[in-house]
């Protein structure tokens, strides 16, 4: 059985550098791969793939509506164009441009997004989105992933090139630990089982994985077994993995950077009240902007540590009627 | 290649239009819902562009290799577009009698996501189109295909602030295999564009944004077609093209010209019978 403390910290990076260097490898391996940045090339790390391929990088300026509807016209020719911006002017700014030549016309197109969520930090709530995936998941015919650490963003912009039709990339900003290894299985759509466990499913995205695992840690030294399923994927989402977790625990704490409307708890609360109704508890924004401060600052002030992990899942232990187990 | 054959005799497109513009008020007037104004005052322009002008492949592909280009922004008159595509061969004219119906490739606003065939970008919210030519322009010129892309955007949706942010990028990016159309019609939902939202000197705003810019009436059928063959033979100007193409909403049916009303409205049985009596059947009717 894995557990929690099978996850030695391997180093730190930002998950943006896992992008920029999938974006450099993915222009050695296919030349139908393009790049569009809106004036953030530093920020989004593309400067090594700009240095090798020039002619296949296009400067947009700060016009994202206008590189979004561009990358959507790169696409007739047989092109797979990335798009890199903050996550926020990856989504909001943008939507109908996303909406109406990219999700409804069936282009092929990646947009990947920096900075998203609270731990964008300094700059506070204007440029800290936290509606993204609600605002990207709700668009037919769009693929929604939120990598956990800087190696298997990697793996996941290398893997939204071969996936056939329109992604949003979500990463962040802050350096944070590598626990997930090169030679990984990452499938869009299928979620990792991270820990096994039997007294309760925490499925979590993005930085709010590893803050599951050393959740984990902390229940383990109580005597509660918690599972850690990394749900990189929202969606497609992998129905199948929350069911078969929550046959075995039969309760579920959700964990993400983003609002409670619209986030990862929002869907998996679709699949278990549909499907096999059990009690969860949320661990996300609830309904507020963010602000200035120190990412850790933010992370604390808002809820979304460890700490708040193990309370949401001693909280819904309680709430379960019957231990199916 | 195999494309369609060119026709250039003057007095054949002519015939080609007047059968657009029958084709354009019977479909509005069959579900009483469409926009026949600007769609009638580009008949001109789909004529010479579609049958005179692009290298068109018989065999429709998305991507569009070794062949020109059209991206429809202002997707509203997609009647105009539609009975093009269908008169020129891309699909079959009984399927115009769909437009706007339930399970139609025809919807309201053009879109890929029925296939049909001739359409590569869903369009209607305004804009945006001008953008994705732009990109398309981009991957012909990775590609090293020499072919064109060219593009129609209305007067009014020059109002959109992505229009000039695209004007910006071509011409920094010297996009010159991308030739624009302006439909200048002067009109929009609202009223006339200089009452709605004036849009100055369109031909100096172009000039500074670094666009070679060209005037021509697109309701006469020798000036347009002379113009944009003359345009997609040009090679390496180092500049994005545009024509500011004057043209006059309701073009062809009397009661129809030169009025804003006619944006979105469709004609009645009474206004349907005096519009085809005023447009000599040419082709057939679908």
């Amino acid at each position: 059985m894995i557990q929690a403390t099978d996850f030695p910290v391997l180093g730190t990076n930002d998950t943006r550098s896992g992008f920029g260097d999938g974006l450099h490898l993915l222009g050695k391996q296919n030349d139908k791969v393009v790049a569009l940045c809106a004036d953030l090339i530093g920020s989004l790390k593309m400067n090594k793939f700009i240095a090798d391929f020039p002619e296949r990088f296009f400067q947009c300026g700060i016009a994202e509506a206008n590189m979004m509807s561009i990358a959507a016209g790169l696409t007739i020719g047989g092109y797979v164009p990335f798009t890199g911006t903050f996550a926020n002017f990856s989504t909001g700014r943008v939507y109908d441009q996303i909406r109406q030549s990219i999700a409804y016309s069936g282009k092929n197109v990646k947009i990947c997004a920096s900075h998203a969520g609270l731990t964008l930090g300094e700059d506070g709530a204007t440029h800290q989105i936290l509606e993204d995936v609600g605002m990207m998941k709700m668009l037919p015919e769009m693929t929604v992933v939120v990598p956990c650490d800087y190696t298997q963003t990697k793996l996941a912009t290398l893997a939204v090139a071969k996936w056939d039709g329109a992604c949003y990339l979500r990463f962040g900003r802050p350096k944070v630990p590598i626990f997930t290894t090169e030679d990984q299985d990452f499938t869009i759509g299928k979620a990792q089982v991270l820990v096994e466990g039997t007294d309760v499913s925490i499925i979590a995205c993005g930085h709010l994985v590893w803050q599951s695992i050393e959740a984990a840690r902390t229940l383990a030294a109580q005597g509660i077994s918690a599972e850690v399923i990394n749900m990189h994927t929202i969606k497609p989402l992998d129905e199948a993995a929350i069911l078969q977790s929550v046959n075995k625990t039969g309760c579920v704490v959700s964990a993400e950077e983003h609002q409670k409307n619209g986030g990862l708890g929002d869907s998996i609360a679709q699949v278990l009240s549909t499907n096999a109704p059990a009690p969860l508890e949320i661990v996300a924004m609830n309904d507020s902007f963010g602000e200035s401060g120190v990412p850790e600052q933010l992370m604390e002030k808002y809820g979304l540590t460890a700490n708040n992990i193990v309370e949401a899942a001693l909280k819904v232990m309680k709430r379960r009627k019957v231990h199916p187990v | 290649m195999n494309y369609f054959p060119k026709i250039t005799n003057i007095s054949e497109l002519q015939l080609i239009a007047t059968q657009i513009r029958r084709d354009i008020v019977r479909m509005v007037h069959a579900v009483q819902s469409g926009h026949p104004g600007g769609s009638l005052g580009c008949a001109d322009y789909f004529t010479a562009l579609y049958f005179g002008v692009m290298d068109s492949k018989e065999n429709f592909d998305m991507n569009g290799i070794e062949e020109d280009v059209f991206l429809l922004s202002n997707g509203h008159i997609s009647p105009a577009f539609y009975s093009t595509l269908a008169r020129r061969g891309y699909f079959p004219t009984s399927e115009l009698a769909s437009f706007r119906k339930i399970n139609s490739r025809l919807q309201g606003h053009p879109a890929t996501h029925e296939g049909l065939e001739g359409i590569r970008m869903a369009s209607g919210s305004l804009g945006q189109g001008l953008s994705a030519a732009i990109g398309a322009a981009l991957a012909k010129r990775l590609n090293n295909d020499p072919h064109k892309v060219f593009c129609l955007t209305g007067d009014g949706e020059l109002q959109e602030g992505q229009i000039w942010e695209a004007a910006m990028f071509a011409a920094h990016h010297k996009v010159d295999n991308l030739i624009v159309s302006i439909d200048r019609n002067e009109q929009q939902i609202d009223g006339p564009t200089r009452e709605v939202m004036s849009l100055g000197d369109l031909a100096a705003k172009w000039e500074a944004f670094g666009w070679q810019v060209h005037q021509a009436n697109g309701n006469d059928m020798t000036e347009i077609l002379s113009l944009l063959q003359k345009l997609k033979e040009q090679t390496t100007t180092g500049k994005p093209q545009v024509i500011i193409m004057h043209t006059v909403m309701g073009k062809g049916v009397n009661f129809m010209e030169n009025s804003h009303h006619w944006h979105g409205i469709a004609p009645n049985d009474s206004q349907l019978a005096d519009a085809l009596a005023q447009l000599q059947p040419g082709l057939g009717d679908y």
